[in-house]
């Protein structure tokens, strides 16, 4: 049995916040390199070069990337063999978001869904936890913004729609949203599951590096295909016409009930904002 | 790449009636910042037949809300929130005066007769790139509404802010334009 304080969760949290907002990974800059390989429309190319020198400035002056900050989704791997001491988990999560996006100076967007009254810290955070085996905890700090996640869906498909049904569901949802989720996005795909845990899956995939590939070889192909058909709709960078609609597709897949097939869609947008760390 | 137009604000129906969809335009000069809650009080002021808190005619409205300036920043991160939002508000403005807009997404077909018929234009900004626009806003005051936080109305005085024409006065629309010209079957 290990003890963990969990002032040091209030200080990890409030440091990935802040990190995450200002500093994109180095998957989605090489991304953006390889979609300007491709990209045909010159305003597109322009707009990808914009996007890389936001991001340098961003790191650079350690301001936020984007000034939608985001919902603060926290995935958290907590080790069975952890004891946590000091006061609640929750509350030290909550404490670690407050001070991230008051000393990193990031916009607070959580509100009342009725008034609309700013909840004024960015709590609550949304926390999904697993527990596993060992004696570690990861925390990976995912700021969502609200323009893409305004472009998610989920949907409960019937076993015969098939992977054709999946296809036609995902593209159809990327064509739909058009420029809203700044494309270039990245499209988070879960299915099967329940009703909540595709859309879980689909969250999840998206923390998966661009330019990797699927471990699973149908799903590799599906990724493929899927984003192939995206980026054939010329949507473009920014939605003003292009190649580079989406810069990857990734699917998580679990087993589902006999008379389902949920299928989730989880738009991203190109701030693909996560870090990590392990205590 | 053709080199980009140099506009100074406030703008009027000549500088206007120049732009066309797709043109890449620096925008110098006043222009004021403005979401759905500051825009549906505007509305609001109008109806009641009151003044809005500034002068709206040849005015630019940014649909931006901002992250807090940091120290020595003039303005916080500020790239453009989602336009579809004001389209219910934004013919009333068009109609008072109100002669650009500068977001990101399509507008409704409400909101494009609005621009042939008032001579108005929409920008696009890079959604997404809010540390380079930033850096174009010199000075930023609020002018209306500081409850209302980031959604505050205020006033920034911009150097070079890059922008696109997306929906022009004669009815054109980069959104389809553009994705009718990539488009592969």
């Amino acid at each position: 049995m290990r003890e963990i304080d969990v002032k040091m969760i209030t200080e990890k949290v409030r440091a990935l916040c802040m990190e995450a907002n200002t500093d994109l990974e180095e998957d989605v800059l090489q991304a953006f390199d390889r979609a300007m390989e491709k990209e045909e429309s010159p305003l597109g190319i322009e707009i990808l070069k914009e996007l890389k020198e936001n991001a340098r400035i961003a790191k650079e002056e350690r301001v936020p990337i984007c000034q939608d900050t985001g919902f603060t989704v926290i995935f958290l791997e907590l080790g069975q063999e952890v004891h946590l001491v000091g006061g609640g988990l929750r509350e030290a999560i909550f404490e670690g978001v407050r001070q991230g996006y008051r000393d990193g100076f990031l916009r607070k967007s959580i509100c009342h869904p009725f008034s609309r009254a700013n909840t004024g810290d960015n709590t609550p955070a949304i926390i999904h936890t697993e527990i596993v085996p060992g004696e570690k905890v990861k925390i990976t700090v995912a700021p969502k913004g609200g323009g893409s996640e305004n472009m998610s869906r989920v949907v409960m498909l019937t076993p015969s729609d098939g992977i054709e049904g999946i296809k036609r569901f995902v593209v159809q949802r990327v064509k739909e949203s058009g420029s809203n989720p700044c494309p270039p996005t990245i499209v988070g795909v879960g299915i099967g599951g329940t009703f909540e845990q595709a859309a879980l899956l689909a969250k999840r995939s998206l923390l998966r590096p661009l330019g990797s590939r699927n471990p699973d070889p149908e799903l590799d192909k599906l990724e493929s295909e899927i984003l192939d058909e995206i980026n054939r709709l010329g949507i473009g960078p920014q939605g003003l016409g292009g190649r580079t609609t989406s810069l990857a597709v990734h699917v998580l897949m679990m087993p589902c009930h006999i008379a389902s097939f949920p299928l989730a869609v989880n738009i991203q947008c190109h701030a693909q904002r996560h870090k990590e760390v392990v205590i | 790449m053709t080199e980009p137009i140099r506009l100074k604000t406030p703008l009027n129906d000549r500088d206007v009636e120049k732009l066309r969809i797709g043109d890449r335009v620096l925008v110098s000069g006043i222009i004021y910042t403005g979401r759905d809650a500051a825009h549906k009080r505007l509305i609001t002021l109008l109806k009641e037949g009151k003044d809005l808190p500034f002068d709206i005619r040849g005015q630019v409205i940014y649909y931006v809300g901002p992250t807090p300036a940091k120290p020595g920043q003039a303005f916080g991160s500020a790239g453009p929130t989602t336009s579809y939002r004001m389209d219910a508000y934004s013919p009333t403005l068009m109609e008072r005066g109100l002669k650009g807009m500068i977001g990101k997404g399509m507008r409704s077909d409400t909101v494009k007769e609005a621009m042939k018929k008032y001579k108005a234009v929409y920008f696009a900004a890079t959604g997404g790139a809010g540390a380079l626009l930033a850096k174009r806003v010199k000075s930023a005051e609020v002018v209306a509404y500081e409850d209302l936080g980031p959604e505050a109305i205020r006033k920034l005085e911009v150097e070079d802010l890059p922008v696109i024409v997306v929906n022009d006065i004669r009815g054109n629309d980069l959104y389809v334009e553009g994705e009718k010209k990539y488009k592969k079957e």
